[in-house]
């Protein structure tokens, strides 16, 4: 499963920002962390900020703050902000498609988009950051026995 | 300054206790079920009582959560052995809450005790089934670090 290079950059903006709810964070602080491009990252954020999952903050150390419910946002808001998950439109435009063959394929595909769907939808904000701090946690786990036996 | 981060777990009512189902707790453990799923099964969770209520056996659990002397929530779960090949694990196959008693970590206290009873019992996997659509469900284990199984669930209709 890919998603859009817009999209990925919303998720990795929003879990930034939520993990950082009191801070404002300059979209050229994000864009430096993912190596992306300011000026495609700040077309993102406009778009995080016209839906009210993000406020811009103007001044000194201005850029952009979390207003969203960590615990109620899930992927799926973020994600259908920018695609359309369940389009199976332009599959079935495609050659073959009315086929049998092309019918049966897609009823298959039909099937992970909804198995995708309802998994980006379980996920919330709040659970996504859990999960970062558990992944987190569990490298510096697996590095650090390395590191005494450095020691 | 450090935010202070309450879990699900703290937000509990104070006086809420897990416990195993009693034979008086089965009325209102049935209009928790009715309420929120339209259907009134009686005899299912007479059944159900029968045989998961009461600590009858090690590795089935029936739990209710009570506080100020009402039942807020249910869960049932138990031990299955070998499942097409799959080493015994915890099976949770029911959870509610109240609905007026949500949002207070009544869930989570609920799914910690049922996943203690299975640590005892000798396992250290618990897995669930929910509908695709069921988000809200979907959520709640989610948010308590459970993700995709290796388990695929198939069905076909047989008429």
């Amino acid at each position: 499963m890919r998603l859009q290079i817009s999209t990925s950059l919303a998720l990795y903006s929003v879990l930034e920002f939520a993990a950082n709810p009191e801070r404002a964070i300059s979209a050229a602080d994000i864009a430096a962390k993912y190596e992306v491009s300011t000026h495609h990252l700040a077309k993102v954020l406009r778009e995080l900020v016209r839906s009210g999952i993000l406020e811009s903050t103007r001044g000194v150390g201005g850029g952009y703050r979390f207003a969203g419910n960590a615990r109620r946002l899930t992927l799926l808001d973020v994600i259908e902000l920018f695609e359309d998950l369940g389009d199976r439109a332009g599959t079935s435009r495609q050659p073959g498609a009315s086929t049998d063959v092309g019918s049966a394929l897609g009823v298959v595909l039909a099937e992970i988009d909804e198995i995708a769907k309802a998994t980006f939808r379980s996920i919330t904000v709040s659970t996504m950051l859990r999960l970062i701090e558990r992944q987190r946690n569990g490298a510096a786990a697996r590095t650090s026995p390395k590191k005494a036996r450095r020691g | 300054m450090a935010r202070r981060v309450v879990t699900e777990a703290q937000r509990a009512p104070a006086g809420l206790r897990i416990r195993p189902v009693e034979a008086a707790d089965l009325d209102q453990v049935i209009a928790i079920d009715s309420d929120i799923t339209g259907k009134k099964k009686t005899d299912y969770w007479y059944e159900l009582f029968h045989r998961y209520g009461a600590g009858r056996s090690r590795q089935r659990l029936f739990l209710v959560a009570e506080s100020g002397g009402e039942i807020q929530g249910f869960i049932i779960g138990e031990v299955r052995d070998w499942e097409f090949g799959s080493p015994p694990c915890g099976w949770v196959f029911g959870i509610n809450v109240r609905p007026g008693a949500r949002l207070a970590g009544i869930g989570t206290r609920l799914l910690e005790a049922i996943c203690a009873g299975f640590r005892h019992a000798g396992v250290d996997t618990v897995r669930t089934l929910i509908a695709r659509d069921n988000s809200l469900v979907l959520s709640f284990f989610r948010s308590q670090g459970m993700m995709a199984s290796a388990v695929i669930p198939l069905e076909k209709g047989l008429g």
